[in-house]
């Protein structure tokens, strides 16, 4: 299985086709609903809300090549930080207005989650080298011993589920479904489940 | 005067949250057993079978949630005449905060306007609770976790509808199932357990749909007509090819439950619930001052 350590540079990721299982090792950081909006809402305001500056510096540096695990963790407090109890992917396809804009604007590099998203994404994808990796969803606890620490959090009055989580990964585990190639293995299922369901639908 | 409880529910009650949250019933985990073996060699399905498996003896050795989204907390309760169903309620609530605090659940319900967490399950409609007087001399407490994911594929069709050709008929509704998995895709956290119910009005018909969820995949319905539908759909299902996670497989529901609700001459509803893989129930009986779990 291919190890892939972030950041990841687009030579890195034009190297990938669905299909393939990955192990991704590095810091990242977690992101749903909330996130994805303040990514597009907040940050890239111009001028940039004083407010914001230390999350945007924060932030920024960590996109840029990187990834979003969209991601509600169930978290533990443990001396002077947290740690993850629980932390497989949420429905990604939520995203879907939003994932392409933030490739273009924050360098983006790989998005994970489940169940995959759709055309834009894709596109967005193909032209700034990007790729979906899909979690195993429901896999919480064992992905949550693939994440080594937790090493900070932003946002978090957005709530724990929404907050944006910083983490570094061990041996993260995934299967690229969406590539750079233009490529969707959530693409080619629709298509083949629905030739076989016209054929079911007459009886 | 209502009957004093026999034991506390608190402490009980957050035994049952630990068991359905940590524990997948052994149904369920036969199921994907079977369904990884079935899955071709190597495959992405096969391994994310076997990675689900992998997590789903992690989380019972560990007492950790098999899935970080705890989802909504269903409780069907059960109880002979007498007992006060406020107070069973509230130590149920207290139970859920407590199960909270021990990050066997994830602070999961939010005010639908400002979006503030509450941070410990509780809130409007959560948990939610189905109160039922039955002869037993023993009071039976269910609880389904609901996750999310599978809740947003969930769906409801009234019948005749007229894009999937489907009247009201049983041919009708088994088109009606066909079409919410193949819509569901692999978003629903695939291989489900799919809950159907046919008639009620729209809301009496998602909550039975739901409630066909506590079944046992091996249990087989005592209608024959409904036995057979549930029967073929399972294969028909399976045969959509969409997969574990939608990976494409063999696998893609572990099975289907089909009630039934006598309906207004004017409605034929078909709702169907829509359950992930981490179809997570326990069960809990009370009865001399003891109790008993299940699943």
């Amino acid at each position: 299985m291919r190890k892939l350590t972030l950041p990841l540079s687009d030579a890195d990721v034009r190297s990938l086709h669905v299909g393939d299982p990955i192990l991704l090792s590095g810091v990242m950081l977690t992101g749903r609903d909330t996130a994805h909006t303040y990514f597009l809402d907040e940050l890239l305001k111009d001028p940039l809300p004083e407010s914001e500056k230390d999350v945007a510096a924060a932030v920024r540096p960590l996109l840029q090549g990187g990834a979003i695990y969209h991601c509600g963790p169930v978290v533990k407090k443990v001396d002077g930080g947290y740690s993850f109890v629980a932390a497989g992917p949420t429905t990604s396809i939520r995203e879907e207005p939003y994932q392409g804009d933030v490739i273009k604007h924050f360098g983006l590099r790989v998005v994970i989650g489940k169940g995959g998203m759709g055309a834009k994404t894709l596109a967005a994808c193909q032209e700034y080298g990007a790729i979906y990796l899909h979690a195993i969803g429901g896999a919480a606890t064992l992905i949550a011993k693939t994440v080594a620490q937790v090493e900070g959090v932003y946002k978090l009055e957005f709530g724990v589920p929404e907050a944006l989580w910083r983490i570094r990964v061990v041996d993260f585990p995934g299967v690229v479904t969406m590539d750079s190639h233009g490529q969707s293995i959530h693409e080619k299922v629709e298509a083949d489940s629905r030739a076989v369901l016209q054929r079911l639908m007459k009886g | 005067m209502p009957q004093p409880l026999q034991i506390d529910l608190v402490e009980h009650g957050v035994e049952l949250i630990r068991r359905a949250s940590t524990v997948l019933p052994p149904d369920i985990k036969a199921a994907l057993e079977k369904a990884r073996d079935a899955e071709a060699v190597g495959s992405a399905s096969q391994q994310a079978l076997s990675t689900i498996l992998e997590n789903v003896a992690m989380a019972k050795a560990d007492s950790s949630p098999v899935c970080q989204d705890t989802g909504t907390l269903i409780f069907y309760i059960d109880h002979p005449f007498g007992y006060s169903t406020a107070q069973m309620r509230e130590q149920l609530d207290t139970a859920t905060v407590k199960a909270t605090e021990k990050s066997y659940l994830r602070p999961n319900a939010v005010h639908s306007v400002t979006g503030k967490n509450s941070g410990n399950n509780l809130g409007g409609g959560s948990p939610q609770y189905h109160f039922h007087e039955w002869d037993k001399d023993e009071i039976r407490i269910r609880l389904l976790l609901k996750g999310g994911g599978s809740e947003n594929v969930c769906t409801q069709y009234s019948l005749p509808d007229n894009r999937i050709k489907a009247g009201r008929t049983l041919e009708g509704v088994r088109k009606a199932v066909l079409d919410a998995v193949f819509t569901a895709q692999g978003q629903g956290c695939s291989p489900g357990v799919i809950g159907v119910c046919i008639g009620g009005d729209r809301g009496a018909s998602y909550a039975a749909a739901k409630e066909q969820l506590f079944r046992h995949l091996d249990d087989t319905n005592p209608d024959p007509a409904l036995a057979e539908l549930e029967h073929q759909l399972l294969a028909q299902l399976n045969g959509l090819g969409i997969g574990p996670m939608g990976f494409g497989g063999k696998t893609t529901v572990l099975g289907v439950k089909i009630t039934t609700l006598h309906r207004l001459p004017a409605c034929f509803f078909v709702s169907v619930g829509y359950m992930c893989w981490a179809a997570r129930r326990a069960f809990m009986t009370i009865a001399n001052g003891e109790v008993r779990y299940d699943a």
